[in-house]
């Protein structure tokens, strides 16, 4: 079934493809030469590490170890998540809990009705994918908290000066910042198959995997990743959006934002 | 009996005092004027009020007691803010006219809020208007029954009539004159309108954040 038969030579060779991106970059003047140059070297080393370490993982093939990396899949998506909040309060652990949370709901479904199994072949690479569809999908939330707080700051003020609770004051924004965080991946749904072929499934169809079956898999990986950015946003956006105000009910705005 | 009494109030922010030693008190269904050049912190003493930020001196007594001793969402209700230029929410008049019904928990009274836009000379069926097709003076009429739907016992106004033209200015009029009377309102109408403070019963003036006229002319 493996198809698959990248020499160092070849994977070399394609780095010679970054010239192309680094030639637009140079040309026309966009300032990100060296940060691409970073990227690309950090990604190098990034993979070759993970590459590494899942198949020492893989062999020992333990719980423990299994649900570390996972936990660390995990926070590190937190610790993204909350560098997308400018400012907003207490916003690691809120994306810590949510995407916790959402991540384990869709792969503990999933182990439940035995769909996928606890190794960490499989576990590792899924709880991947679901954290960072959720950390995507948070930082958006964040982004666009921040912004309407900003941007609607009379229409909130109006509504508390009427008597509107916290909650009621803020709840346009609140459906708002949900699904601003959900669009990307419902949008991604809908054009599945049409406009690109996800990346899991190409790797399985790559790897040599009957597409139907892939296909499978992938049907399964778009319902988890829906809960998952759903739940992740709503989590997020309902435990950070009383970062605005103080116990006095009024309306304060994070200081990066000010 | 006074409903309201500011005392000491001062509000300092990055380093600038914007409000200093401020004191007066407010009788029960009072209607009091308060004036002052652009800056003056007229604005952010009615806010204070309305407890929308905090003072960073002085006391503010509501019924006797510290409004710092009431929930602030309770006391909104019962000192309720206007804006100038206020924002209106959502897509028709009926969203607006319905926020304070959602917020208590309570049905929407649809006779009530067709009465209220009848009394300000806005026909029953605005309340299926977009809030789009509405003129600046409608606007207000709105925002300002939005405060009232249910009566608070201060209403503060801030420069509601801004803007207006003649007409409009004259119907807002007529509502504070209703809110005063009718409703029993206590009302604190900040103004920059000549008219409106030449017959002012009573006039505070503040001057760069400080009070510096307390007119009764009853």
């Amino acid at each position: 079934m493996n198809n698959l038969a990248i020499s160092n030579t070849s994977l070399a060779m394609a780095a010679g493809l970054v010239l192309v991106a680094l030639f637009i970059g140079y040309r026309e003047r966009l300032g990100i030469d060296r940060d691409m140059v970073i990227g690309v070297i950090r990604a190098v080393i990034q993979l070759f590490l993970v590459g590494y370490l899942l198949r020492y993982v893989i062999k020992v093939d333990s719980i423990i170890l299994t649900v570390v990396l996972m936990l660390i899949i995990i926070f590190n998506a937190g610790y993204n998540a909350m560098k997308r909040s400018q400012g907003i309060p207490h916003t690691f652990w809120i994306s810590v809990g949510a995407i916790f949370i959402s991540t384990t709901v869709a792969v503990g479904t999933m182990v439940l009705t035995h769909a996928l199994r606890f190794i960490p072949a499989q576990m590792i690479p899924i709880t991947g994918m679901m954290a960072s569809q959720s950390m995507v999908a948070i930082g958006l939330c964040y982004r666009n908290l921040n912004s309407n707080f900003h941007d609607e700051r009379q229409q909130v003020l109006e509504k508390l000066s009427l008597g509107g609770t916290v909650k009621q004051s803020s709840m346009h924004i609140i459906r708002e910042s949900i699904k601003t965080g959900m669009q990307p991946t419902v949008d991604a749904t809908k054009t599945m198959g049409i406009v690109a072929l996800p990346g899991m499934m190409s790797g399985m169809i790559f790897a040599g995997v009957n597409p139907v079956y892939a296909i499978k898999y992938q049907i399964m990986v778009t319902f988890m990743l829906l809960a998952a950015t759903s739940l992740g946003s709503f989590l997020a956006v309902y435990w950070s959006y009383k970062g605005f105000y103080n116990n006095k009910a009024q309306l304060t705005l994070p200081e990066a934002k000010k | 009996m006074n409903i309201l009494e500011v005392e000491h109030v001062g509000f300092q922010a990055d380093n600038r005092q914007i409000l200093n030693d401020i004191n007066f008190t407010v009788a029960d269904q009072e209607v009091v004027t308060i004036s002052g050049p652009s800056g003056s912190g007229k604005s952010t003493l009615v806010r204070i009020i309305a407890t929308l930020q905090s003072r960073t001196a002085g006391e503010i007594t509501y019924n006797g007691k510290s409004i710092d001793s009431y929930d602030p969402i309770e006391y909104r209700r019962e000192v309720s803010y206007c804006f100038q230029q206020p924002t209106l929410f959502g897509d028709t008049v009926r969203d607006n006219l319905k926020f304070p019904y959602d917020i208590r928990n309570q049905a929407f009274d649809e006779q009530h809020a067709q009465n209220a836009l009848q009394s300000v000379d806005l026909a029953a069926n605005y309340l299926d208007k977009q809030i789009t097709e509405l003129s600046g003076g409608e606007r207000q009429r709105v925002a300002l029954l939005r405060n009232v739907m249910f009566p608070p016992r201060i209403l503060i106004l801030d420069e509601v009539t801004a803007g207006l033209d003649e007409t409009n200015k004259h119907i807002v009029h007529q509502m504070m004159q209703r809110f005063n009377q009718d409703d029993k309102i206590t009302m604190l109408i900040i103004t920059h309108d000549q008219e409106e403070m030449d017959s002012a019963k009573r006039l505070i003036t503040i001057e760069n954040g400080q009070l510096k006229g307390d007119e009764n002319r009853e």
